[in-house]
């Protein structure tokens, strides 16, 4: 009673689904193969603890983009994080179901789609044109914009996921809305948020496109937050690229691929170090 | 008497709270108008000079003060439809793997990989397409495609590797993830009774898979495809750096091409005059329009399936 045709189809359909995964992780691994063969060669100690060189010479490093990145992402993580959960307690806690709690949800999901350049644009227009400076502080504006959607989203999943019972237990013992929300829980959802908020930073920690207008580059150390441009991975890899010397093209393999480590390191430590039981 | 003044601290402590995280809530919904608001303030120039020839005007010239958007917009086009022909089936047959056909231990760590594939940088992306992809276009991909497919337009002309083609390719590495996550989650929201009411009646896997899945989550697997699209509408670095930055119209995709959000890049910083700049900005305003509306209706879509505007299933 096998009916063959079915049975042929059936098993030509699940064989097209599993070679369409094989190929689609085949530019993974060629990616990560080239970025790791041709960054590893050009990884030295030099790389890390030097400013670039002057364009056309050997050398030099990218320590003030390494420093650079790291004080953009502090800085967007400062103004991000923060009104992102602030935003998803709203959610959870205080109006889950309103039109306006609706409007900022999906608000929220269609801010994730806006073009990062377009993020760029705006607040270039807004502060570096009203301040006269490419500055770290643009910079890590521009990538909290980015940040807080992503804040939202993943916090907002992360305290759904409480149970009423925890908060009702809360109120019967007559401890105030706010104690039940900040000693209750938030605690409860701290690893989830913490989860999220770790994932959010690494993702905008390999953006270029929302810099090149803001914190825009710089071959030196950065002295002030407000008045100077200041260097990141992404930019100098970027720009590096993107010249004509071998030597720069060298070393944006080697950014690449501690660019690719950081992040990869901050996705591990998310998933796995501060994995909770409900996911 | 401390008793009162303790419960006073706490309603003025759970009203601030309640306020404070109202007022943030809101201002999601201020920086999103305000967004649009700055974009469209800012190339009023450019918008009251031009009118709507800005839209099919193919020259731009920052010498004569002339600018027009249409090489960019096609640019931007053709790569994301490249990409979406490439990443759209593949992107939905990696989702239906993973949700229907991988056991646990396999999909964890496919699952994982995909999403790695959306972390890499799109900058790194770019300087992989430079020096990996484009040779291996130039070399042999393209000029195998011209030799047995080149009676077809978009396959003629001389390879040079940093055209549409490789603009396209790139994309569709990139939004895959995309178009992968959001079907998954689509996916996922299929009541098992579904897949189970298929299976009683006899249905091979496949069968259930097209009579209960897909079917059920049409709509939102489209929000996905819509969503990837939206991506690589706006996908800035990895085009840039591929896709050649030439200003031209071509039916060949083995031409050199530029896209909106690449000009954007590359010429906002060296505007040197308010009308230059206001037209840069202008090309951003389009970009963010056709991204916009793609991302509301996408979404709409995706939550009609999965999500829903109370909160969704999880509530």
């Amino acid at each position: 009673m096998i009916n063959v045709r079915r049975n042929f189809v059936n098993k030509l359909m699940l064989g097209i689904f599993a070679a369409a995964t094989f190929l689609a992780l085949v530019p993974l691994f060629a990616l990560l193969g080239y970025v790791i063969k041709n960054g590893i060669t050009s990884l030295n100690l030099d790389f890390f603890i030097k400013l670039p060189a002057v364009m056309g010479m050997t050398g030099g490093g990218m320590a003030n983009a390494i420093e650079g990145t790291l004080i953009l992402i502090a800085i967007a993580s400062i103004i991000g994080i923060p009104i992102g959960i602030l935003v998803a307690i709203y959610l959870t806690e205080y109006d889950r179901y309103s039109w306006l709690s609706t409007t900022v949800r999906f608000t929220t999901d269609v801010l994730t789609g806006i073009p990062s350049i377009i993020i760029g644009i705006v607040v270039s227009m807004a502060i570096v044109s009203k301040t006269k400076h490419f500055s770290a502080f643009a910079g890590g504006v521009a990538l909290a914009v980015i940040m807080i959607p992503l804040v939202i989203r993943s916090t907002e999943e992360m305290l759904k996921l409480v149970p009423h019972a925890i908060r009702e237990a809360g109120y019967a013992l007559g401890i105030s809305q706010r104690r039940i929300i900040l000693n209750i829980v938030l605690p409860t959802a701290a690893k989830g948020i913490i989860t999220g908020a770790m994932l959010a930073v690494a993702r905008v920690s390999g953006e270029t496109a929302p810099l090149l207008f803001t914190a825009l580059g710089n071959q030196y150390w950065t002295h002030s937050l407000f008045k100077d441009p200041i260097a990141s991975l992404p930019v100098q890899i970027y720009t590096y690229a993107t010249s004509p010397y071998d030597e720069w093209h060298r070393q944006a393999w080697a950014g690449s691929l501690v660019l690719i480590a950081i992040i990869l390191c901050l996705n591990l430590i998310a998933r796995f170090a501060f994995r909770s039981r409900s996911n | 008497m401390s008793t009162d003044n303790n419960r006073l601290y706490e309603s003025m402590g759970d009203k601030t709270l309640r306020y404070v995280t109202l007022l943030m809530a809101i201002l999601v919904v201020i920086l999103m108008v305000w967004i649009g608001w700055q974009m469209f303030s800012s190339s009023q120039e450019s918008i009251q000079h031009f009118g709507w020839a800005f839209i099919t005007s193919r020259v731009w010239d920052p010498v004569h003060h002339v600018f027009g958007a249409l090489p960019f917009i096609y640019g931007t086009i053709v790569t994301s439809v490249v990409a979406l022909i490439i990443a759209a089936p593949i992107g939905i047959s990696v989702a239906i793997f993973l949700n229907e056909m991988a056991p646990s231990t396999i999909r964890k760590v496919v699952a994982f990989l995909v999403e790695l594939l959306a972390a890499i940088p799109s900058v790194v992306y770019g300087l992989w397409g430079i020096f990996v992809l484009a040779p291996v276009l130039r070399q042999s991909v393209e000029p195998w495609l011209t030799k047995w497919f080149g009676f077809i337009p978009w396959f003629k002309g001389a390879p040079v590797g940093f055209d549409m083609f490789g603009g396209g390719i790139i994309l569709a590495i990139m939004i895959l993830p995309t178009i992968t996550s959001i079907s998954r989650e689509v996916m996922a929201a299929v009541p098992i009774a579904h897949r189970e009411a298929a299976l009683a009646l006899g249905a091979t896997k496949w069968e259930m898979i097209r009579i209960s899945v897909l079917s059920y989550s049409k709509s939102g697997i489209l929000g996905s495809i819509m969503l990837g699209l939206g991506r690589a509408l706006g996908e800035t670095m990895a085009v840039t750096m591929v896709i050649g930055n030439m200003p031209k119209i071509s039916s060949s995709l083995f031409s050199s091409a530029y896209s909106m959000a690449a000009v954007i890049a590359n010429e906002f910083t060296e505007a040197t005059y308010s009308l230059y700049l206001s037209s840069c900005i202008e090309i951003g305003l389009i970009l963010f329009g056709i991204t916009l509306l793609l991302n509301i209706f996408a979404r709409l879509l995706v939550w009609s399936v999965a999500r829903g505007p109370k909160g969704g299933h999880l509530v």
